[in-house]
């Protein structure tokens, strides 16, 4: 039973052995949740991911105060602005600014374009006042992590570190915003998946039987077919008219029936190797309740083994919002997302002109990588007492 | 096998069902959009008229006396009409579904022809540079949405080849009858689609084909066929390989259904003359007969394309034959 770290062999007359044996005592009697967080501690990738992870989280709790600007104040006139680089010295003091913009004419579209100035330095002030909103829904608040001073709302005094898409809007605000939407997504839609999961899935293992022969048969059509064009026609029978909070739970809903089989299944397969159990069998014996039985001792005894597949599950509702939304039949504007902002750069030649439009790709990719590993870590960690 | 056709056979009706619950989800029915086709071009529609369009299209009759007509009219060929397009739905989707076929086929194929020897290379020189590096790639072709590589290689191909990759034809090809330029021309446009289609099935294969001969390198069989001198070539390719294959071999039930479903979203991304666009605009015009249709076929499609692959295997692998 190897946890932490190599054990020599007993007896031997190593100085080390005294010290040896007592991390063999520590394994020993460690709890449970130890052994599992020693065993998680050695996934290195997963814990880099735990990390981006809470990261992430940080990001849909504190949207309002990271972003600088409202996310849907459009203005033709800074159309596609590209993202200003932000230097963080200035003679050599520690005094961040970016470089100012100026408006001129295209001398050939007469069109206004904004061109970068490096005469002119906009300072980035810390926690400046902006836009009022309500942090957690509750707390009324107007402050913002950074952000430029200066009288009014200039484009030649504003600031832009992802640029501005086609409406002017700034994409730093608006990421901030899809990150919260997208996340959450995932967030909603697997509790609902995992509910289902569990039920369906404990059903079938705890009843068995034909109750469980014809709940396996279902699951194994709905694994069998293409399940994105069935669940793009349920996404596009939602009205046009809604708003965007009855658009968000239909879609989340949506996105849960996406990946509940995979948790059925496993529940299922925890269920069975549970159900003939000494502690079980005694439960039953003393005159548990069925329900006190599953919820207070077959649960338990499994939830690490759901948490990884529920972790899992995470990457792959993501993808089907952000691609959902993408087509433009998920999340609609003005609500926002990943897959909603991805939409900007949708058209080959406006991305080419404008590849900023194709950043939200990154933490798209870097949250599904990051859920898969942290995901792969808990798997491991949920069985500790494995090679 | 007798179970597998039940399963299938049980599949197509669970699909016929949903696609039609699909078709009939939105608010109101074909009548209605009808009526409000006529007010916006400038005509009207009598009450009369409208509950005799009803009548005619069974639309008075309670829902299982629907589903049970419009089955009956499928089992005869007739998928109804495309109501943007005022045609036939056959006649609209026409040479899209084999379009279809032949992507998520290419698709497949390359998955793997690239899964396979990866996966065994990685598995053979675990912990190699190479290991890593495919490792890597696999990771980056799971944590790629498809369509976002499709968005990726068509922002790439612009940029630096100024060329547009999307497409199966060339403008000239398109609309033309098939013939043997038309064919070369569509093989020589279906790597990029396969690739992009195939990524994420390939970098979920080869991580299983690497466990499963892993986990079959270390079994004594192996170690005896090498004590006895066999050549490593032999060793590996002869023995641990094709027992490795079986589970490796026996996922493609879940890859075609994924590849299929994935298609629909790069076609729209590339552009590709496949059904994928044509649910899509059929979904956004909310032509429910158009979209049922194009659901039902893919569905069918896979549950066949399951069934004959699973054939496929029966024929190579005894063992599976066997099971039943």
């Amino acid at each position: 039973m190897r946890v932490d770290e190599p054990l020599a062999a007993p007896g031997s007359l190593d100085p080390e052995a005294a010290t040896i044996t007592e991390a063999e005592e520590r394994v020993s009697v460690a709890p449970q949740w130890q052994l599992m967080w020693w065993r998680f501690r050695k996934h290195k990738l997963a814990l880099v991911s735990t990390a981006l992870v809470i990261l992430f989280y940080l990001v849909v709790a504190f949207a309002d105060f990271l972003a600088y600007a409202d996310p849907l104040a459009s203005e033709a006139q800074r159309s596609l602005i590209a993202p200003q680089a932000v230097h963080l010295f200035d003679d050599g003091r520690l005094s961040p600014y970016v470089e100012g913009l100026v408006g001129t004419r295209d001398s050939l579209t007469f069109k206004r374009v904004y061109v970068v100035d490096p005469s002119v330095k906009v300072p980035l002030t810390f926690l400046p006042q902006g836009f009022a909103y309500k942090l957690f829904g509750v707390i009324p608040m107007d402050r913002h992590l950074i952000g430029v001073t200066g009288e009014g709302n200039t484009t030649e005094n504003a600031l832009f570190i992802l640029g501005t898409d086609d409406q002017g809007r700034d994409q730093w605000s608006r990421l901030m915003y899809a990150t919260q939407v997208s996340l959450l997504i995932g967030l909603v839609s697997v509790a609902m998946s995992l509910f289902l999961g569990v039920f369906v899935g404990g059903l079938s293992g705890y009843i068995g039987g034909t109750t469980d022969t014809v709940i396996q048969r279902v699951i194994e059509i709905l694994r069998s077919i293409p399940t994105i064009p069935l669940w793009m026609g349920l996404a596009a029978s939602v009205p046009r008219d809604w708003d965007i909070v009855r658009v968000f739970f239909v879609m989340t809903l949506i996105f849960s029936l996406f990946s509940w089989t995979e948790l059925a299944r496993v529940v299922r397969g925890r269920f069975l190797s549970l159900r003939h159990e000494d502690f079980v069998t005694a439960a039953e014996l003393v005159g548990c309740s069925q329900f006190r039985i599953v919820f207070r001792h077959l649960v338990p005894s499994f939830l690490s083994h759901i948490i990884a597949a529920t972790t899992l599950a995470l990457p792959a509702i993501i993808i089907f919002e952000t691609s959902l939304s993408f087509l433009g039949l998920g999340m609609r504007p003005p609500g926002l997302s990943w897959g909603v902002m991805l939409q900007a750069a949708s058209n080959v030649q406006t991305a080419a002109v404008s590849p900023w439009l194709l950043l939200p790709a990154v933490p798209v990719t870097v949250a599904i990588l990051a859920f898969n590993f942290l995901g792969d870590g808990l798997r491991d960690a949920a069985d500790p007492y494995g090679v | 096998m007798v179970r597998r056709l039940i399963l299938a056979i049980f599949t197509v009706i669970a699909i016929s069902i949903l696609s039609f619950l699909i078709i009939h989800l939105p608010p109101g029915d074909y009548v209605t959009t009808y009526i409000a086709e006529q007010a916006a071009s400038g005509g009207t529609v009598s009450e009369q008229e409208a509950q005799n369009l009803r009548i005619q299209y069974g639309l008075d009759q309670p829902v299982y006396v629907q589903y049970a007509k419009w089955m009956g009219l499928i089992a005869r060929g007739n998928f109804g009409m495309a109501m943007e397009y005022q045609l036939p739905v056959a006649q609209v989707i026409g040479d899209r579904l084999w379009l279809t076929v032949a992507v998520s086929t290419a698709a497949l194929i390359f998955t793997w022809i690239v899964a396979l020897p990866i996966g065994i290379y990685s598995a053979v020189r675990q912990h190699s540079i190479l290991d890593y590096v495919f490792t890597f790639i696999g990771f980056i072709g799971l944590a790629i949405p498809n369509f976002l590589l499709a968005l990726l290689v068509l922002y790439f191909g612009f940029k630096y080849f100024n060329a547009n990759i999307g497409g199966l034809f060339k403008p000239e090809f398109a609309d033309a009858p098939w013939s043997w330029a038309k064919l070369q021309d569509l093989l020589g446009h279906m790597p990029i689609p396969a690739i992009v289609l195939g990524m994420a099935a390939t970098a979920a294969q080869i991580r299983i084909m690497r466990a499963n001969l892993l986990d079959e390198k270390r079994k004594p069989y192996v170690v005896s066929a090498r004590v006895r001198g066999l050549p490593e070539y032999r060793v590996i390719l002869k023995y641990p390989v094709r027992v490795a294959l079986n589970p490796f071999a026996s996922t493609i039930g879940y890859t075609l259904p994924y590849i299929v479903s994935g298609s629909v979203i790069v076609s729209i991304v590339l552009s590709l003359p496949t059904v994928g666009p044509l649910l899509f605009k059929a979904l956004i015009a909310l032509d429910m007969f158009l979209a049922g249709t194009i659901i039902l076929l893919l569905g069918v499609l896979t549950v066949v394309g399951t069934l004959l692959s699973d054939l496929l295997l029966m024929w190579l692998d005894p063992r599976i034959r066997l099971e039943g």
